[in-house]
């Protein structure tokens, strides 16, 4: 590589310009992706307060730690902000935003002023959201359902416009995303030779652009029930409560698919990296995202079994929901099929990843029995659909995260982290993520329902277990940021590429320059051609 | 040898509530298949990522294979997760039937949620707050709605499980083979309380069930003594929550004459009869589980929904050959229970 002259200069995004304000007003795809993981992590820090204030009321029964209604508040901010401000835009618009112009070989994505422009769009939504806090908090459970949500006493308008106005955020990076993937690949870069974590970014663009405004419409209308009583949801005003929830999860169902998407995208570029081979069944993988795209839009009656939801639709949303279930499958097998005779590195990204694999298959298969009607039926409400949704949210997005942030922590800081203890954090969040979330899976299968700031006193054993739990997984995290920061301070230098990998993003200096490349990238071989002196050991 | 596997069995049917009916029978053994298919995987896959891990570990001098994918592999594992999928799906659906639809002989009888308790109301007139008292081996269909937000009503050891919404009717049905008490939860956010929502199923015997229809006050702490008794405590109700009620269990008054009561005093008499004749509004006599002809030429079943409709929003549905707009709205004019009350009052005039 020829960027002698800018080593030289030691020119990159982080020094080309200096002083708060050039980072404030930063068109750089790689500082917004930057200000994105910093408030997501903020907003993460504080959801995580909220769940150990969860689990420590739980750790017996009775309101040990505080009343019923500020449980109910927990709850709901915790589900809320981890939902809207963390889970959904941690991988696209954080990790995404950096990768993706990279991956692409461009200089940036088609619109940086619009990208810009969305991270303020969060931060307002996020601003409002959380303005509740300070007024009378909000109880309503992140699913905001009616009329609960139109009567009750506490400041749900706020988190429903605040949720409303951080969905423009989304749609805007989905529409940057799918024009950028369109009009900026590399000359060569044909649609067969794109890395799978932008086929899941795209997949994952086009569900941002397509659901996102059935959200906005349903809080907006909720927002207006309660302010002047339009009577759309609520019965007392001639309304449908049911309706909301199709609404609702006419969304949140595709959103479940936001989150997991690009999680997938990331395992896609770790597990070959780290096998030293090609990914197994390449163009499986890319259709088998697409088929999740495409399903997630027709499969949202799956949430509302026992909602007074009609028996034929019932029906079809069991069936249809059934199908997740292949393209779900043909992932995890071809990531099993690319560990097959290779030559495996256990570095930390590996670590998350097969992590993630293990995590994900039990959140799949235990979501087949919330899709079998029969079982759904004593099993949804309970803690097992919360053990359920948490091994596919934390263990597979957040997992996926953590995946992606170490395997490129090098590139855009600049430095390496200690491998040492980013295995022992790996083994810890790994294991105390499954400390915490089975035993509530024997919690609801026994019947003890979700939402519930007190419990019966057999279900004592298993919330202490869970709770314990917790504690693992905070000490893993407490560890990551401390040797994150570590590395960022006094971390070795990293070399340009750590992973020997074969995606554009490694052919640029760590960090990258101000226009992420050097000499304009063309793309000769696929991003998965590991053979002859490229499968070589990291 | 033997002990260990006995002890192992008898830890993983601990964690499945009792089998209260013969089709939670049915549902245990679904879900355990569902619980075989994915042990299979979740421990195939992560037996083949530790065997992976080890066999083909970096090494010295040992080169990766270049492997692309392989078509025939890929098919394999698309047709066959096919195939488990659509008999989960089948099987589900096949039980699910079961679950939901009432035998016709099923003793009907009324549940309201409000925040934050259960109020019954059975046929011959008796309420009750927080126990529900059912006979043991007969159907039981429970009719269920709101006063306020979405409850949802939930028998652990029974497997039932249905929403109770607002201005709209759901049931949930069984038939208890087990005497004694088991628990009900609330399971749908209901706000404050939701979690001290609980109720008790009280499942008599012929000469218990006798007595309590009698108008006796049924001794709990005898039931709870039942060497049947099943996996939930007596004592279900922790410390802090609210504390359960006997309900009114000598109310002299059917439900029907309630209905005809409510009937009266709401004016309902003035524009419908009970013997056939012809008034302003349709009468009521041999009304509920007809087929209606409605002036927009469509038809519809006289079933609760279409009878609670009717009631609080009559221009929903007009009956042919009726003039619109003669019956005000009375949406919100009536409780949960005296729509129960009137309901089972037109259901009564064959």
């Amino acid at each position: 590589m020829g960027h002698g002259v800018a080593l030289a200069h030691g020119d990159n995004y982080i020094n080309h310009s200096k002083g708060l304000k050039s980072w404030l007003n930063t068109l750089d795809h790689k500082r917004i992706g930057i200000m994105y993981l910093i408030a997501i992590l903020s907003f993460f820090l504080v959801g995580g307060i909220f769940a150990m204030l969860i689990r420590l009321n739980l750790f017996s029964p009775g309101s040990t730690l505080v009343s019923p209604s500020k449980y109910n508040q927990l709850f709901t901010y915790h589900g809320a902000i981890m939902v809207f401000m963390v889970i959904i835009p941690m991988i696209p618009a954080a990790i995404g935003n950096m990768v993706l112009p990279m991956m692409l070989g461009a200089k940036d994505v088609a619109f940086p002023r619009w990208n810009l422009a969305s991270f303020y769009v969060y931060l307002s939504g996020a601003a409002i959201a959380c303005a509740s806090l300070f007024l009378n908090g909000v109880d309503t459970g992140w699913t905001f359902y009616t009329p609960y949500s139109i009567r009750t006493s506490t400041s749900a308008v706020w988190v429903l416009l605040g949720a409303f106005v951080m969905g423009f955020s989304s749609i805007l990076t989905g529409l940057n995303f799918v024009v950028s993937i369109h009009k900026l690949r590399a000359p060569g870069m044909g649609w067969g030779k794109m890395p799978l974590f932008l086929w899941a970014l795209y997949g994952t663009s086009v569900i941002q652009i397509l659901a996102t405004p059935v959200l906005a419409i349903t809080l907006l209308l909720a927002a207006l029930e309660r302010i002047v009583g339009i009577g759309i949801f609520d019965p007392a005003l001639g309304g449908d409560p049911v309706l909301f929830q199709h609404f609702f999860w006419f969304y949140s169902h595709p959103a479940v698919y936001i989150m997991i998407l690009p999680a997938m995208g990331v395992i896609s570029e770790v597990v070959p990296v780290f096998s030293r081979k090609p990914i197994f069944g390449y163009t499986a993988i890319a259709m088998a995202t697409f088929g999740i795209a495409l399903v997630s839009f027709v499969v949202w009656g799956h949430h509302m079994f026992v909602s007074g939801q009609s028996e034929f639709a019932n029906f079809l949303f069991s069936l249809i929901t059934m199908f997740v279930a292949i393209p779900t499958g043909v992932k995890v097998f071809s990531w099993l099929g690319t560990m097959y005779k290779g030559s495996l590195h256990f570095h930390a990204p590996m670590l998350y990843a097969i992590g993630f694999i293990f995590v994900f298959t039990i959140g799949g298969m235990t979501g087949m029995f919330l899709a079998t009607l029969a079982t759904d039926v004593h099993l949804t409400d309970t803690y097992f659909v919360v053990a359920h949704f948490h091994y596919v949210m934390v263990g597979g997005s957040l997992l996926g995260f953590l995946a992606g942030l170490h395997y490129w922590f090098p590139k855009f800081s600049g430095k390496m982290y200690a491998e040492t203890p980013a295995m022992i954090a790996a083994i810890l969040i790994n294991v105390g993520f499954n400390v915490t979330f089975f035993p509530q899976f024997i919690l609801g299968v026994l019947g003890m329902p979700r939402r519930y700031a007190d419990y019966l006193p057999q279900f004592t054993t298993l919330n202490r277990v869970s709770t314990v739990g917790s504690w693992i997984i905070a000490a893993g995290f407490l560890l990551v940021l401390f040797y994150l920061i570590h590395a960022l301070l006094r971390g070795k230098k990293a070399s340009d590429n750590p992973w020997k990998a074969l995606t554009l993003e490694w052919q640029s200096p760590s960090p990258p320059p101000h226009e992420n490349f050097l000499v304009e990238p063309v793309v000769t071989d696929g991003p998965y051609d590991y053979r002859g002196a490229k499968a070589g050991p990291i | 040898m033997t002990l260990f596997f006995a002890l192992v069995a008898s830890a993983f049917a601990a964690t499945v509530p009792v089998q209260g009916t013969d089709i939670a029978g049915a549902w245990d053994v679904l879900y355990w298949f569902l619980i075989y298919v994915s042990a299979f995987f979740v421990f195939g896959i992560l037996a083949a990522m530790i065997y992976f891990a080890v066999r083909y570990r970096r090494q010295e001098g040992k080169r990766p294979k270049f492997i692309e994918g392989n078509t025939a592999v890929e098919i394999v594992w698309t047709v066959i997760p096919t195939i488990l999928v659509m008999i989960m799906f089948v099987w589900g659906w096949v039980v699910y039937k079961k679950m939901i639809h009432a035998p016709l002989n099923a003793l009907e009888i009324r549940v309201i949620g409000k925040q934050w308790l259960w109020q019954f109301v059975y046929p011959d007139g008796k309420q009750s707050i927080n126990d529900l008292y059912v006979p043991l081996n007969r159907p039981v269909k429970l009719i269920m709605s709101s006063e306020d937000v979405l409850h949802g009503f939930f028998i652990p050891n029974f497997r039932v499980k249905h929403d109770v919404v607002p201005g709209m009717y759901t049931d949930v049905w069984f038939e208890a083979k087990i005497p004694g008490i088991h628990q009900i939860f609330c399971t749908e956010y209901c706000g404050a309380s939701h979690s001290g929502m609980l109720a008790r199923l009280l499942v008599l015997k012929d000469d218990q069930w006798k007595e309590f229809l009698g108008g006796k006050k049924i001794d709990i702490a005898a039931l709870s003594s039942d060497p049947t008794f099943p996996g939930f405590r007596a004592n279900m109700l922790g410390e802090g929550m609210p504390a359960v009620s006997q309900g009114d269990a000598s109310a002299p008054v059917s439900l029907v004459s309630q209905g005809k009561t409510v009937a009266q005093s709401k004016g309902c008499i003035a524009c419908h009869s009970a013997d056939g004749s012809k008034m302003t509004g349709p009468t009521w006599k041999g009304l509920a589980g007809s087929t209606r002809k409605f002036a927009d030429g469509s038809e519809g079943k006289a079933d609760d929904a279409y009878l609670r409709e009717s009631i609080e929003n009559s221009a929903a549905k007009i009956v042919a050959g009726y003039p619109a707009g003669q019956m005000p709205v009375y949406k919100g004019l009536f409780t949960e229970v005296e729509l129960a009350q009137v309901i089972e009052y037109i259901k009564s005039l064959k």
